[in-house]
């Protein structure tokens, strides 16, 4: 809380000082580098960017990063808990990090074969490693991967009921609902360009349909109207068409929250000054919106993606959760919780959760990202308070 | 006054009749139609052959030869009329009896999620707005943010989880076993009483972290408005000051948004549901989603909108009651 | 009638502010927003308090009601003594926030009228529920008689229709009726000092003319004294007794009307008076009322806090020292080196 909360003759004062200082760099400025130094000094958001960076770049590199495919199964170690890499124990120390080896038993009772966990048994962590080759986007074929075992197999995070390595899964996971999260903010935004953009700029009973009709669309349940779309998905789609088909419902029905942001921006600058003098100027409508209105609030638009993406990943993973939005073979956040989705399961393996924990940090990451991007979208707005 | 409940009561209709619309497109989307699934259903394991001629059979007995402007009419017709649903395929009997209680269940997690919302909100944001970086201020901060990031359902989990293995019991369900198909008595009352909070308390997580929010930012925005230093002026205790000025206020855009908390924990409340294993509406359409049944979906898509939107006008009306100024303009 | 800012209250002065400073705590450090202020009001007297803005006419005078934000430091040797009803004298720097005893002079003894008649009255409440709150806080009386007292009290300020009014919101009412209704709470307890926060600024000239008017009639009629805070010259010339100029956090003249508006001795003063550019001055003669800003109080120029903008800056003095408390006639004050020996 500053003076200015005070009275209004406080105001000026506070104000004048730091022009002094920084005036001429200050108000010289282009936008973007107004909200980068204001966004540098929001320290929290800063983190939550680098953990977001982290997150996509591991995610791009997923097939890299990951030391198995999504589906291959290490039949000895089915429901394993996570193995920890060690440096000591009681057979000495190693500069190499190692996991400890497994060996099948039967259960003396059910006679089920059953991992078992032998201290005597190093297996090496070895980084670079050749493995199982996949094709790198199309680009080449590789069998690089980033860290590995030469012997046995390594999961960080355990394994699922089909053997198959939580850790590589819960990687891939990131890139499929993180990217189907950007692929439907993109058509969302699309969308709410165009539809927001015509209304707020147009006006009159055109504005009014489309008023009435985003607020009838958001008056249904966003979650529930998601499932009967989803719902509709032919049971013979592949994974690839099921993606696409929910980036697109994610769009379809994200898009009237950005769509009022855009028209009711578009409505209050439309009677602007120099938006009126473009006009009489003889700019045609398209120019006047791209050159005149659109920068003007570029930097809210880009505030409002960024608070809308959360609510696209959680839509994602509250669907495939259910078993409504992407199925298997795919992975995905949603996906990979299916199996956490019994009780029974999760009391058993509770390692199962972890992929929860990514959709937390994920969502958190993003929100205060967006608040960060908020203060900083608004560059001459007084800070302190 | 008078005029202004006409006008809305006729957009509200209005609202609804558009909705159904969407809802009856929802319901046509899935591939095949009506009777092929419900010839499958029929017929299956029963080693009957199926026909070409039992289907159309059964399209002529649904009416799904007509074109679909007529059975969409049909469809809200008898919704309209005889408040008659159609027919649950996937239960074998009509959509009425599917749908039945659990309308009442629902509105019982509803209310009692609103209730436990408002019931932290609104005195904590207030609180934390007068006591501005306090513990209970950053606290508050933090926990909207978990409750941002923490989805309902997932919070659920940990709570099945927590309970399931600290306590080694459940609190998933409405009713304890011994109730379940119990008539209604006083016992079984307070035994859904118990088992509504769990549900409750996770339903509220997101929709109290996003009040807690607004609360706190209305405070704030009120606390230090003229007015309550005029009124400062004139020598009222700083308790009696907060309470009757910009307490008063705060309430306000809590009253205007529950038609929008609402519709957030309808949005919510299917999976939760899934998760918590309670037999209400939003548990419900996920089966008939996963099942295809769509008459049971799309009664249930139309009656948790129909909810809100009725709630949303009872929101219109409190607010009228709250804020004079809103009064004046509606003259 | 010899008046020095030492001489202690006496049954004539009603408030005795001496050495007022007042800093904020802000992000950027602490910021001093009033410093060494002194001035004091008799009793049913009008004191004109002149000055730009951001000269510190409202922070001094809401200190004297405690009505600062909490992030206010009042420093301790600062002393703003109070008479009150019953002869006992208080110090109200030393009284505590919000406690029973100010709360007893706020509202009680000493009211508060602002810029803004609209945003001074809370949309929700009637006009009448915030008069009667005033009455009730301070009169025992029962509700029924305060509604007849706010009714009384609404009339009073010529406010017609006032059993209809009572029942209105503030939004109902025009600006010049909702200043009205303002002046309204603020006299419901007879207080012995109102502080009118420009009171007028906000309306048009017409109305500005009928409001002064009343609180003229009402002065007589109640016998209260009045701070009139305003930046309009014209107006203290129609209400005023005593004017004192302020500047960046500070008085620099003080004195009677008569002696402020005919014979001022600071130059910011005379560029105050001198405001209005005219056509026809002498060539190369400069502006100084329009030329420059109030610096800053975070880099509040050392020595004379004018000399930044003073056309007659004495350069090695009024930058390095600060000039003092000099009399310059009857009652009449400046702090300026033009006229310390």
């Amino acid at each position: 809380m500053t003076t200015t909360e005070i009275t209004p003759e406080a105001n000026t004062p506070a104000v004048t000082a730091r022009e002094s200082q920084e005036a001429l760099r200050y108000y010289s400025a282009t936008q973007w580098q107004l909200m980068w130094w204001r966004f540098k000094h929001h320290r929290a958001a800063l983190i939550a960017a680098s953990v977001l960076v982290f997150m996509a770049v591991t995610g791009m590199l997923s097939q890299f990063v990951s030391p198995y495919l999504t589906n291959t199964r290490d039949a000895d170690y089915q429901l394993g808990p996570p193995q920890r890499p060690h440096f000591c124990d009681e057979n000495g120390c190693s500069l190499r990090p190692f996991v400890y080896g497994v060996t099948t038993e039967r259960d003396p009772v059910t006679l089920r074969p059953m991992p078992v966990v032998d201290t005597n048994i190093r297996w090496y962590i070895y980084f670079f490693v050749h493995g199982e080759s996949y094709n790198f986007y199309r680009l080449f074929e590789t069998d690089l991967h980033l860290f590995g075992v030469e012997e046995g197999f390594i999961h960080l995070f355990g394994t699922d009921s089909l053997s198959r390595d939580l850790f590589s899964r819960a990687i891939y996971g990131t890139r499929t609902s993180l990217s189907i999260g950007v692929l439907g903010v993109l058509i969302a935004f699309v969308l709410a360009l165009i539809i927001g953009g015509v209304a707020g700029y147009a006006g009159g009973w055109l504005d009014y349909g489309i008023q009435r009709f985003t607020e009838i669309v958001r008056v249904i349940p966003v979650i529930p109207l998601y499932m009967g779309l989803a719902a509709a998905f032919p049971p013979e789609w592949s994974s690839t068409q099921v993606y696409f088909a929910m980036t697109l419902i994610l769009g379809l029905v994200g898009w009237p929250t950005l769509a009022r942001r855009i028209r009711g921006q578009l409505l209050s600058l439309r009677h602007e000054d120099y938006v009126v003098a473009a006009h009489l100027a003889g700019a045609g409508a398209a120019r006047i919106i791209t050159r005149h209105l659109l920068p003007a609030f570029t930097s809210y638009i880009i505030v409002d993606l960024v608070i809308s993406f959360p609510y696209m990943v959680l839509s994602e993973t509250a669907l495939s959760f259910v078993g409504l939005g992407l199925r298997p073979p795919a992975v995905s956040w949603g996906v990979l919780l299916q199996d956490a989705q019994n009780i029974r399961t999760i009391e058993q393996a509770n390692w199962l959760f972890i992929p929860a924990a990514f959709v937390v940090v994920a969502v958190l990451a993003f929100t205060v990202v967006g608040d960060g991007a908020r203060d900083a979208a608004d560059p001459y707005q007084v800070s302190g308070a | 006054m008078v005029s202004f409940l006409i006008q809305r009561i006729i957009g509200m209709v209005i609202t609804m009749f558009f909705v159904s619309i969407i809802v009856f497109i929802i319901m046509e989307l899935p591939p095949g139609d009506y009777a092929e699934r419900w010839a499958f259903r029929k017929f299956s394991g029963t080693g009957t052959q199926i026909t070409e001629a039992d289907i159309n059979n059964i399209r002529a007995e649904y009416g799904l030869d007509r074109p679909a402007w007529e059975r969409y009419l049909n469809w809200i017709g008898g919704i309209v009329t005889r408040g008659d649903f159609g027919e649950a395929f996937a239960f074998q009997t009509s959509v009425n009896n599917v749908i039945g209680q659990k309308i009442w269940l629902t509105l019982a997690i509803l209310f009692s999620t609103l209730i436990v919302t408002y019931l932290i909100a609104i005195p904590v944001g207030i609180y934390a707005a007068v006591r501005r970086r306090s513990v209970a201020d950053y606290t508050l901060t933090v926990f909207s943010y978990l409750g941002l990031a923490l989805p309902n359902f997932l919070l659920a989990l940990l709570l099945l989880y927590i309970t399931v293995t600290v306590f080694d019991s459940s609190v998933g369900g409405l009713f304890s076993p011994e109730y379940k198909d119990a008539p209604w008595s006083m016992a079984k009352v307070v035994d859904l009483l118990k088992h509504l909070i769990v549900p409750a308390v996770v339903l509220a997580w997101s929709a109290t972290a996003l009040q807690l929010q607004t609360v706190r930012a209305t405070m704030s925005d009120e606390i230090n408005k003229l007015s309550v230093t005029a009124a400062r002026a004139r020598g009222i205790s700083e308790r009696k000051l907060m309470l009757k000025y910009p307490a008063r206020l705060a309430i306000n855009p809590v009253a205007g948004s529950i038609g929008f908390d609402i519709n957030r924990i309808f949005s919510e409340l299917p999976i939760v549901a899934l998760v918590l294993g309670l037999p209400e509406l939003g548990e419900l359409l996920i089966r008939s989603y996963l099942d295809l049944d769509m008459f049971v979906a799309g009664a249930i898509l139309l009656l948790l909108t129909f909810i809100i939107v009725v709630m949303n006008f009872f929101s219109d009306i409190l607010l009228l009651i709250l804020d004079p100024r809103i009064k004046l303009e509606g003259r | 009638m010899e008046i020095t800012t030492n001489a202690s209250i006496n049954g004539d002065i009603l408030l005795k502010v001496k050495d007022l400073k007042i800093s904020f705590k802000t992000d950027e450090g602490v910021i001093t927003a009033v410093d060494g202020v002194n001035f004091f009001v008799k009793r049913g007297q009008t004191l004109g308090l002149v000055g730009e803005s951001g000269s510190g006419k409202s922070v001094s005078t809401w200190a004297i009601m405690r009505l600062l934000p909490k992030t206010a430091i009042i420093d301790k040797d600062s002393s703003i003594e109070f008479l009150r009803r019953d002869g006992e004298i208080v110090d109200i720097t030393k009284l505590k926030p919000n406690g029973r005893e100010i709360r007893d002079i706020r509202g009680g003894e000493a009211a508060l009228i602002f810029q803004e008649p609209m945003s001074s009255f809370s949309p929700v409440y009637t006009v009448g529920n915030q008069i009667m709150e005033a009455i009730l806080t301070h009169r025992p009386v029962s509700k029924k008689e305060a509604q007849e007292i706010a009714v009384d009290l609404l009339d009073r300020v010529g406010i017609p229709n006032p059993r209809q009014r009572f029942k209105q919101y503030s939004f109902e009412l025009s600006g010049g009726m909702r200043q009205r209704a303002m002046i309204a709470v603020a006299l419901s307890s007879n207080p012995s000092l109102l502080i009118a926060d420009e009171p007028t600024t906000a309306l048009d000239v017409t109305i500005q003319a009928q409001v002064l008017e009343l609180m003229k009639e009402l002065q007589e009629e109640f016998g209260m004294a009045i701070i009139f805070i305003t930046h309009n010259l014209g107006v203290i010339a129609q209400i005023a007794n005593e004017i004192a100029v302020m500047y960046l956090g500070g008085i620099v003249e003080r004195g009677p009307r008569r002696e402020i508006f005919h014979n001022p001795k600071h130059p910011y003063t005379i560029n105050l008076l001198h405001a209005i550019p005219r056509i026809g001055k002498g060539q190369g003669q400069r502006l100084v009322a329009i030329e420059g800003q109030i610096p800053s109080p975070l880099d509040r120029p050392p020595g004379c806090r004018f000399h930044t903008r003073c056309q007659e800056m004495i350069p090695g003095r009024c930058n390095v020292d600060v000039p003092k408390i000099t009399q310059v006639g009857n009652n009449h004050t400046v702090n300026c080196f033009l006229y310390e020996n």
